[in-house]
């Protein structure tokens, strides 16, 4: 009997437990800041390095450094490491090693400024991105970066990822 | 460093005196208490590491050597935050499932503890434990080396009934899971393995609620996988199409190998062991028996033996596993020993029950390189000097 009501649980138990309340599109909007790689969810916004140097300087350069160079152990380093991937002593930075314009977009959108994440409105967030892209020599001073124009700027590592290889020491018995 | 090792030998030496002393308070003894404290002689603790100099981005690690069986005290479990811990009112935190589903929906804490709910004692490790290995930085102790390694029993959802719930469409291929902290950390989990029953949205740990430094009141757990995909303060889930390709998991915790490439989404904790005690920090008073004790977990489910080398890895032998052997958690092994007062590198390796052997550091190495600074998982050697001393080999 016992046995019986065990392999029947599965259909007494309901499809569904009708928990939770229907999410309203204010409320979605309001909390969904994911950009994906083509992107979808970048808001409406232009900017570029002329005025992300401005917002940089007053923002963020007082850990990032004046240049995005950072202070060794204390803050990373947002230019540099170009070639060193392959080498004894890899430099992972935004130029070197990140592989969209999304991720640094959706990353000082969603993180930055440390101390006061999410007060930049969307136009600064493109002009500071903007800033740390021609620090690295990815885009030009005045090169305007849109939701549109953005995520087709190669970024110099993008093809840099492969996927999970292990187990790939053979050490198996 | 100097202090773990002090706190293991305050820790040994404080179980001594239980016998009648001056300060005695009374012969019936202290009184209740509504919640519960440790001994005033037990001191052992977490280490606490800054990465920047905000504070909040670092982690404390869980001091290995003074603890017992495979359950890490909550108050001990490591932390590794990337913004501070968050002050999260349970009566106004909520779960946003939204997306690629029939019905977005939003989950109070209290409709999440109407759902069945499943208890699993797993390990949670940070996916740069023991990084410093493989470039040959050896810390002196276990809990400098591993002491981003916990267990405990979690207690929350299946993730799977949350997500039908809210019904998922045919295009939802993966599931990005945002916490709640001040920088909104988001990983991006493949929906094979959201749709897993062993992954919990977890409210309880250890029998009680989430500690604050562990995702009070809501985190993910994920069995196995590296400790940055287990969602702390978890407030958002977004199906997707693709992975968000979020900072976390493209210029952190990715592995870059010899030619320079970089490998991704790298998830499961390959088997790994260690000593814990006699370890690095440690003093062996006197020559004669000794039981070496330790750890041994993989993310690949059960750990099926461990051998243990006590004469510089010329022979091993096998280790005693003590019940209960659980997957994809901490099981403790032990072994007898006895230390004739010479100089020797004791070591331990697993094997988990798909085969899968844990390697020398040196053959981590001829395949990964020196670069990949994830997931090391080398054996790790302790050197008992003549004098008792334990120190890294
Ligand atoms: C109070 C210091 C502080 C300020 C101000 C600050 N940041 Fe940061 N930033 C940090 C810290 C700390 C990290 C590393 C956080 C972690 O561990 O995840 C970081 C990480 C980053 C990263 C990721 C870099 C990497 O490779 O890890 C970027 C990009 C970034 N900041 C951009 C900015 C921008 C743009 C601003 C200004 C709008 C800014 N930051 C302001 C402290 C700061």
């Amino acid at each position: 009997m016992r046995k019986l009501l065990f392999l029947l649980l599965p259909l007494l138990m309901p499809a569904q437990y009708n928990l939770g309340r229907p999410a309203t599109p204010a409320e979605i909007q309001t909390a969904d800041i994911t950009v994906l790689p083509d992107g979808t969810g970048l808001p409406v916004g232009h900017g570029n390095a002329v005025a992300g140097e401005v917002i940089y300087k007053s923002r963020c350069a007082v850990c990032h450094g004046p240049k995005g160079e950072g202070r060794k152990n204390e803050y990373p380093a947002l230019v540099g490491g170009k070639g060193t991937l392959a080498t004894p002593k890899p430099v992972k930075t935004v130029g070197s090693y990140w592989p969209y314009t999304t991720t640094v977009w959706d990353h000082i959108n969603r993180a930055m400024p440390f101390n006061t994440p999410r007060i930049l409105p969307p136009n600064d967030v493109y002009s500071v991105t903007a800033f740390i892209l021609y620090l690295n020599g990815i885009v030009t001073r005045d090169q305007q970066l849109t939701e549109k124009t953005m995520p087709k700027i190669v970024m110099p590592n993008r093809d840099g990822f492969v996927p999970d290889s292990r187990p790939d020491i053979k050490a198996h018995r | 460093m100097a202090l773990s090792a002090g706190v293991a030998g305050a820790s040994a030496a404080g179980l001594t005196s239980c016998g009648k002393g001056d300060d005695e308070p009374s012969a019936s003894g202290a009184n209740m208490r509504t919640y519960g404290e440790r001994a005033p002689q037990e001191k052992t603790q977490r280490v606490i590491r800054e990465l920047s100099a905000s504070p909040g981005t670092g982690s404390s690690r869980t001091p290995l050597q003074d603890l017992y069986g495979i359950i890490t005290p909550s108050a001990l479990h490591y932390e590794r935050h990337h913004a501070g811990v968050p002050a999260i009112d349970p009566a106004k935190h909520s779960l946003l499932v939204h997306g690629l589903v029939d019905k977005p929906l939003i989950f109070t804490m209290d409709d999440i503890r109407r759902f069945p709910a499943t208890s699993r004692i797993t390990f949670l490790e940070c996916g740069g434990n023991v990084v410093g290995e493989q470039r040959g930085i050896f810390p002196e102790t276990v809990q400098g080396s591993h002491g981003l390694l916990s267990g405990s029993q979690w207690t929350g959802v299946p993730l799977g009934l949350i997500l039908r719930e809210a019904g998922l469409k045919p295009e939802a291929k993966w599931m990005l899971a945002e916490g709640a902290d001040a920088c909104r950390m988001a990983r991006s989990i493949p929906i094979e393995k959201a749709l897993d029953p062993e992954v919990l949205v977890a409210y309880g740990q250890n029998g009680e609620a989430l500690r604050p430094e562990n995702g009070y009141p809501l985190r993910l757990i994920i069995p196995g996988w590296e400790g940055n995909t287990n969602v702390k303060w978890l407030h958002r889930l977004h199906l997707t199409a693709e992975p968000a390709m979020s900072a976390k998991e493209t210029a952190y915790y990715t592995e870059i190998r010899p030619d320079g490439k970089a490998e991704i989404f790298t998830f499961v904790m390959e088997a790994r062991s260690v000593i814990t005690r006699p370890s690095g920090g440690q003093k062996l008073t006197s020559q004669g028996f000794h039981e070496i004790v330790g750890l041994a977990w993989t993310g690949r489910g059960k750990i099926r033996q461990v051998e243990v080398s006590v004469d510089n890895g010329k022979t091993w032998a096998e280790a005693e596993l003590q019940e209960p052997v659980l997957s994809k958690a901490l099981t403790a092994f032990r072994f007898p020993w006895r230390w004739n007062g010479e100089e020797v590198v004791i070591q331990c390796r697993c094997t988990d029950e798909t085969g899968y052997l844990q390697p020398t550091r040196e053959e981590l190495i001829a395949v990964r390189g020196l670069n990949s600074g994830y997931h090391y998982n080398g054996l790790r050697p302790w050197r008992v000097k003549a004098t008792g001393e334990v120190v890294s080999a």
